[in-house]
């Protein structure tokens, strides 16, 4: 398996350690319904067969974060971006 | 339906040239409805159907298998089976299994080749030591038994493992003298035959592909073979089962991963039990073949492929000439993948629920072949009785919500590190 990174281009999955779901945002902790919302948050996952969108860093590289969107079927790399889109820019 | 195997059976097949043999279970078609429904044909499957029978007398049951019998985890694991568990909601579970184990071939009436050669998992380092000297006392606590060994007892042992390795040096081990290995197959095959004997029916090709639902309730599934109506339907996946319930619009505290195995060209003797070197991420048995069964950690990522990289294949290797350098010289047989259920703190799920009907097992991470009689068994007493038995009792759904877990490796809600 090899992960093209934004910014280093292909590389192989040896370089990166995966972090998992991507789809996931932190809930409002202040919230009425924080307690439920932090369970999903914490231990539910979505798990798909096919396209699964996922965190990985590049730790042997770049060491930026990103978000690889990948089938878990056939471990194609479906897209790959900065996890941070205002990091999108590559530095000069 | 199939005979009692026995020294009598034997001798009267060798006089008559083999041919009193019949197939050890029926190739049952479905019926329209059964009070039990199995889905997932493994040995946590097939357990669970022939302790519902066999304890609860409950015997209309079906299990629904999408290939054939064994085909999942169940026949792709490297048969280790042990009870060496820390926390208290994991370690009588898993002792109720090993002593399932010793006395199962009796039970089944069929040869497991249950092997009880020991496990010793080495000790690098002082607070190593300290940390396996409580596991130790833990499961003396629970009748596992325990030795904590010495740096010389291990070398009698093993005197082929790297002692003065400068990273790991070995300074002992936490041995547990019942554990070791059964023969994977076998077990699925013996509690195919014994539920088979007791009125199970085992359905092979037959994929479940939805649920039939009834104000809320599930009563049945729906199949590449047809629709199948259920009193209780009973789901024992393994690392599919986050793909059933998206039907019933459930998400799981589940990832499901790849972990690989691999299996060295035969030799003699050599291993006499179960080796784990935990710090280089290795562990390694010999089969009765001959053959070096061995592997380390789950690649790492979610996947449904069945097959992994070669990451974890360098890293497996490399942890294998970090602890027995002459491994070098043998050459690689064949190396596989399963498909493996990891749940958020590392211990599975029997349950009941979480929908009226419907019932849970699921979340065995790496190491659910040790659990397969254990498992059955608390699974048929949970469908049966409506309610987890003490033995499973820790192993709930909302576990999770109430803030129960039980992660033995204390790594938190992180599937890839258990
Ligand atoms: C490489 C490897 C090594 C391992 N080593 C060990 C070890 O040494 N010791 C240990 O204790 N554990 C080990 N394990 C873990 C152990 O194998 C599993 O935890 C255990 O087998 C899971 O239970 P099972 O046997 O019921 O699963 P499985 O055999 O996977 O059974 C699930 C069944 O469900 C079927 N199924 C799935 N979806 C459907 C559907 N929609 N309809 C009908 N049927 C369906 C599958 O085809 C499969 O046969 C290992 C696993 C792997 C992959
Ligand atoms: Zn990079």
């Amino acid at each position: 398996m090899r992960i093209p990174c934004p910014y280093c281009g292909s590389r192989d999955a040896h370089e990166f350690a995966y972090l998992g779901d991507a789809t996931l945002t932190r809930p409002d902790p202040a919230a009425s319904d924080a307690a439920e919302a932090f369970h999903a948050y914490a231990y539910l996952r979505e798990n798909p067969e096919g396209a699964h969108r996922e965190y990985w860093y590049h730790a042997n590289g770049c060491r930026r974060w990103l978000v690889v969107t990948r089938n878990t079927r056939t471990h194609e790399i479906l897209g790959v971006a900065f996890a941070r889109p205002s990091t999108d820019e590559v530095p000069a | 339906m199939s005979a009692r195997y026995s020294f009598l059976s034997l001798i009267s097949n060798a006089l008559n040239g083999q041919t009193g043999w019949r197939p050890a279970w029926r190739n049952a078609p479905p019926k329209p409805a059964y009070d039990v429904i199995i889905v997932g044909g493994g040995g946590h499957g097939l357990a669970t159907a022939y302790y519902l029978a066999k304890e609860h007398g409950i015997r209309n049951v079906a299990v629904l298998e999408k290939g054939h019998i064994g085909s999942g985890n169940a026949g792709r694991n490297t048969t280790i089976i042990r009870s060496n568990y820390l926390l208290p909601g994991n370690e009588p579970f898993y002792e109720w299994s090993m002593k399932l184990w010793e006395g199962l071939e009796q039970d089944l009436n069929y040869n497991a080749m249950v092997s009880q050669r020991g496990i010793i998992n080495l000790i690098h380092s002082d607070a190593q030591r300290d940390a396996y000297a409580r596991r130790g006392n833990a499961m003396r606590l629970a009748g596992a038994g325990s030795e904590l060994l010495d740096a010389e007892t291990v070398r009698k042992m093993c005197p082929f493992l790297n002692f003065d390795n400068a990273r790991f040096p070995i300074k002992g081990g936490l041995m547990q003298p019942r554990a070791g290995t059964a023969r994977h197959d076998a077990v699925v095959w013996g509690y195919a035959r014994a539920a088979d004997r007791l009125g199970v029916d085992i359905i092979q090709n037959c994929e479940v592909t939805g649920f039939i639902r009834d104000k809320g309730a599930v009563v049945g599934v729906e199949t590449t073979r047809g629709a199948i109506r259920g009193g209780k339907v009973a789901l024992a996946v393994a690392g599919s089962t986050s793909r059933l319930t998206r039907h019933l619009d459930l998400r799981m505290p589940l990832e499901s991963h790849v972990l690989q195995a691999f299996v060295s060209e035969g030799l003699k003797p050599l291993i006499p039990g179960v080796i784990t070197f935990g710090m280089g991420h290795f562990y390694v048995s010999q089969s009765d073949k001959g053959g070096l069964v061995f592997g380390g950690d789950i690649d790492g990522y979610n996947s449904y492929a069945q097959r992994g990289n070669m990451p974890v294949v360098e890293d497996v290797l490399e942890g294998g000439m970090a602890l027995m350098p002459m491994i070098g010289r043998l050459r690689l047989l064949r190396s596989w993948g399963g498909l493996v259920d990891m749940s958020m703190d590392g211990s599975p799920i029997i349950d009941v629920g979480p929908l009226p009907g419907l019932y849970l097992n699921t979340g065995w991470n790496y190491g659910g072949f040790k659990a397969t009689p254990a498992s059955g068994w608390c699974f048929a007493y949970t469908i049966a009785q409506d309610r987890a038995h003490d033995f499973n009792a820790a192993f709930r759904l909302d576990r999770f919500r109430s803030g129960h877990i039980i992660d033995e490796k204390g790594v938190g809600a992180q599937p890839n590190l258990h």
